[in-house]
C-alpha cells in the first residue's frame, strides 16, 4: 500500500475521536479490535505458512477470560452472576473464582490463548503435520470449543454468552469516556503490533519463519528446528486472538460462541486474505472496512450479505494475487521509470 | 439387560453414521489425494443431494422412490461437482489452502442460496412403506432393542458404494488412471494419462456420492440449509484419520469415528462427545502422523512431483 494512504489511514484513526458520532466510533473500535486477529493470522498465515481455522478459538479464551471478571465485578462474595442463578447453579465453580481479581483475569487474556496455542502447536508440529490437515483439526477445534461452550450454559451462560457488564476497574463501561479511552488503547495497541511486526520480521527470527514457509525441509536440513518457530508463531497469533476477543468484548460488551465458533473463525481468516495476507497494515484495514460494509449491509439486507461474502471468499482468491501483482507492478513503475527486472512474487 | 440393548442399538446408529460419513468422506479423500484439494463445499453439496431427494419424494412414485432419490442425488451433485471444478478449483490448482478459502465462498453461496428456495427451517422425507418398519427384539439378552429398516437400508448403500468404487478404481480403465495419477502424477501425464480429465472425473465422482450421502440422509434427518455443515467436520476428521487417497483407510475410519462418537454419546453429551473424538484423533496423529494407510512415496515433500 502507498505511504500516502497509510499516512492518510492513521490521520484517519486519529482525529476519528472528534468527526464520528459516539456510536461510529464505537464501531471503528470494535472492529479495530479484530483487526488484532487478522493480525494474528497475517503472521500464522503469512509469514509461517500455516492456515488455522481456529483462531475463534483463541479469540474467545481472551474474551471469556475478561467477560468472567466482568460477570463477577460488583458482586458480594456469596453472590452468583445473573446466570448462574438462572440456571440454578447454587455455589461459584471453583475455577471462576479466581477471576474476581482483575490482574489475574487480565493475564489469564494472555495466557489462556498462548497456553491453549502452545499445546497444540506442539503435539501437531512436532509430527510434522501440515497444510490442510492443520487447517481441518483447528477447524474441528473451533466447532467442538463453540459446542462446548454452548452446552454448559450454567458455566458459561450457554448460546447467549456473557453479557450485561457494569464496570472494570472502576469506570463505568457505558459511559462515552470510557468509550474513548478503549478507542485509544485499541489504536495504540494495534499500531503497535503492525510496528512490532515490522521490527520481528528483521531479526533472525523472522527471517527463519519465512525460509519455513518457503521450504520447510531445507530449514531442517540446515540444522534449525522449524516446529519450534511454528509453534512460536501459532502462540504469537493466538495472545494476538485473545487481546482482541478481550477488547472486543469490551467494546461491544457481549462475548458469546457465535463469536468463536467455525464461522467467525474462517471469517478472520478472510480479512487477512483481501488486506494480502503477508501485509499488516492491509490486515487491519481490510478487518475494518470488510466489517464496516458487513454492518451496513447486513442490518438492511441480511440475506445479501452472505451472497457477498460468499463471492468475497471466491474472488478474493481467484483475482487477489493477480492484483496484487498488477498494483506492485504499478508502484514499481511509478518508482522508477524504466523497470529493469520484476520484482519476485512472494505468495 | 436393558443397558445391554441401549449400547447395542447406540452402536447399530453408529454404524449407520458412519456409512454417511463413509460417502460423505470417500468424495473427499479421492480429490484431496489425487489433487491435494480439500472441497469446502463438500458438505454443500451433500446438502443439495438432500434436497434433491425431497423433490424426488415429491414426484415419484412410493415403492420406486428411495431410489430415484439416490440417483438423482448423485447426479445432480455429480453435474455441480463439475460446475465448481471447472468455474473455481481447476484455477488453484497447488494452491491447498487458497482452495480452502474460495470453496468456502461457494458453500456460503450453496447454504443461503438454499435458505432462499426452500426456507430456514428443515424439509422432512417419509420412507416408503417398505423401509417403515422396524426390528424389534422382544425376548431374551437383548430385549428391547430396536433397529430402524431405514439404517439397514443406508448402511446397505455405503456397503454397496465401497464395493462398486473398488470394482471400479480396480476393474476400469478410468480406475487404471486414477491409481497412476495418485502414484505420480508428472509420469503418468508423460506416459499419455489425461490428467486434467482424470481429475474432473474424480471431482464429479466425489461430488456425486456427497449428493448420495445426502439423499442417504434425507431417511434419517431432516434437510436443512446448515445440514453440510454438521457432517462435514466429522468427514474432514474421517479423511485425516483414513490417510491420503486410501478407499480402506477411508472404510476404516468412517466406521471408527461413527462408533466411537455414537458409543461416547452413551456417557458423556453430545457436545462432549465432539471434544473426546477430536482429542483421540489428535493423539491418533501422534502415532501416525499420515492416517490409517497411506501410499508409500519416496518423495520428499507433499506434492513435490505434482
Amino acid at each position: 500500500m502507498g505511504r500516502v494512504a497509510k499516512a492518510l489511514g492513521l490521520l484517519g484513526l486519529l482525529i476519528a475521536p472528534w468527526v464520528l458520532s459516539a456510536y461510529d466510533l464505537s464501531l471503528v473500535g470494535r472492529f479495530l479490535a479484530l483487526a488484532l486477529p487478522a493480525l494474528g493470522i497475517v503472521w500464522l498465515w503469512g509469514y509461517a505458512g500455516v492456515l488455522s481455522l481456529g483462531q475463534g478459538v483463541f479469540f474467545g479464551l481472551g474474551g471469556y477470560a475478561l467477560a468472567m471478571h466482568l460477570k463477577l465485578v460488583g458482586l458480594a462474595p456469596q453472590e452468583l452472576p445473573d446466570f448462574m442463578v438462572w440456571n440454578g447453579v447454587s455455589a461459584l465453580p471453583y475455577w471462576w473464582v479466581p477471576f474476581r481479581s482483575p490482574l489475574f483475569s487480565l493475564l489469564m487474556v494472555l495466557c489462556l490463548p498462548a497456553a491453549a496455542a502452545g499445546v497444540l502447536g506442539f503435539f501437531l508440529f512436532r509430527r510434522r503435520i501440515t497444510g490442510v490437515y492443520i487447517s481441518l483439526i483447528t477447524q474441528a477445534l473451533a466447532l467442538a470449543f463453540s459446542t462446548l461452550l454452548i452446552s454448559q450454559q450454567g458455566l458459561t451462560g450457554g448460546f447467549n454468552g456473557l453479557t450485561n457488564f457494569t464496570a472494570f476497574l472502576g469506570a463505568d463501561l457505558t459511559s462515552p469516556a470510557f468509550h474513548r479511552i478503549l478507542y485509544w488503547i485499541t489504536v495504540g495497541l494495534v499500531v503497535a503490533v503492525v510496528a512490532g511486526t515490522r521490527w520481528v520480521l528483521g531479526t533472525d527470527f523472522g527471517r527463519l519463519l519465512l525460509a519455513t514457509r518457503e521450504a520447510e525441509n531445507r530449514v531442517r536440513f540446515l540444522g534449525y528446528d522449524p516446529a519450534a518457530g511454528k509453534v512460536v508463531a501459532l502462540v504469537l497469533s493466538a495472545v494476538l486472538a485473545g487481546l482482541g476477543g478481550a477488547l472486543f468484548t469490551l467494546h461491544v460488551g457481549v462475548i458469546s460462541p457465535a463469536m468463536v465458533g467455525v464461522v467467525p473463525s474462517i471469517e478472520m481468516v478472510i480479512w487477512a486474505a483481501v488486506g494480502g495476507r503477508t501485509n499488516p497494515v492491509g490486515a487491519v484495514a481490510a478487518a475494518v472496512i470488510v466489517n464496516l460494509v458487513k454492518d451496513r449491509i447486513s442490518s438492511a439486507f441480511p440475506d445479501a450479505w452472505l451472497y457477498l461474502a460468499g463471492l468475497l471468499f471466491v474472488v478474493t482468491v481467484l483475482v487477489g494475487p493477480s492484483l496484487g501483482r498488477w498494483w506492485r507492478r504499478l508502484q514499481i513503475r511509478r518508482s522508477r521509470p524504466h523497470p529493469q527486472q520484476e520484482v519476485a512474487y512472494v505468495p | 439387560m436393558r443397558e445391554m440393548a441401549l449400547v447395542l442399538g447406540q452402536l447399530f446408529n453408529g454404524l449407520s453414521v458412519g456409512s454417511i460419513l463413509l460417502l460423505a468422506g470417500l468424495g473427499l479423500a479421492l480429490s484431496f489425494g489425487l489433487m491435494r484439494v480439500i472441497n469446502m463445499a463438500h458438505g454443500e453439496l451433500l446438502m443439495v443431494g438432500g434436497y434433491l431427494a425431497y423433490l424426488a419424494h415429491a414426484w415419484t412414485p412410493d415403492p420406486l422412490r428411495p431410489l430415484v432419490a439416490l440417483l438423482l442425488g448423485f447426479a445432480g451433485a455429480a453435474l455441480l461437482g463439475v460446475l465448481l471444478e471447472w468455474l473455481v478449483i481447476r484455477h488453484l490448482y497447488g494452491r491447498p489452502l487458497d482452495t480452502l478459502l474460495a470453496t468456502w465462498g461457494v458453500s456460503l453461496l450453496l447454504q443461503q442460496a438454499a435458505r432462499n428456495l426452500f426456507g430456514p427451517t428443515g424439509v422432512e422425507v417419509t420412507a416408503p412403506a417398505w423401509l417403515r418398519g422396524t426390528f424389534t427384539v422382544n425376548h431374551g439378552a437383548f430385549a428391547g432393542l430396536s433397529l430402524p429398516h431405514v439404517r439397514f437400508f443406508v448402511i446397505a448403500v455405503s456397503g454397496a458404494v465401497l464395493a462398486g468404487l473398488w470394482g471400479l478404481l480396480h476393474g476400469t480403465r478410468l480406475g487404471l488412471f486414477v491409481r497412476a495419477v495418485n502414484q505420480d502424477r508428472e509420469v503418468s501425464g508423460i506416459l499419455g494419462v489425461p490428467t486434467p480429465w482424470v481429475d474432473r472425473m474424480v471431482f464429479a465422482l466425489g461430488s456425486g456420492l456427497a449428493g448420495l450421502a445426502g439423499a442417504a440422509l434425507a431417511f434419517l434427518a431432516p434437510v436443512t440449509p446448515t445440514v453440510g455443515q454438521s457432517y462435514i467436520v466429522d468427514a474432514f476428521l474421517v479423511v485425516i484419520v483414513g490417510g491420503v487417497g486410501s478407499l480402506l483407510g477411508t472404510a476404516l475410519a468412517s466406521t471408527l469415528v461413527g462408533l466411537l462418537s455414537s458409543a461416547l454419546q452413551v456417557f458423556t453429551s453430545v457436545s462432549f462427545s465432539k471434544v473426546v473424538l477430536l482429542l483421540t484423533v489428535v493423539a491418533f496423529l501422534q502415532l501416525r502422523p499420515k492416517g490409517l494407510i497411506w501410499v508409500r512415496s519416496r518423495a520428499l515433500e507433499e506434492g513435490s512431483h505434482g
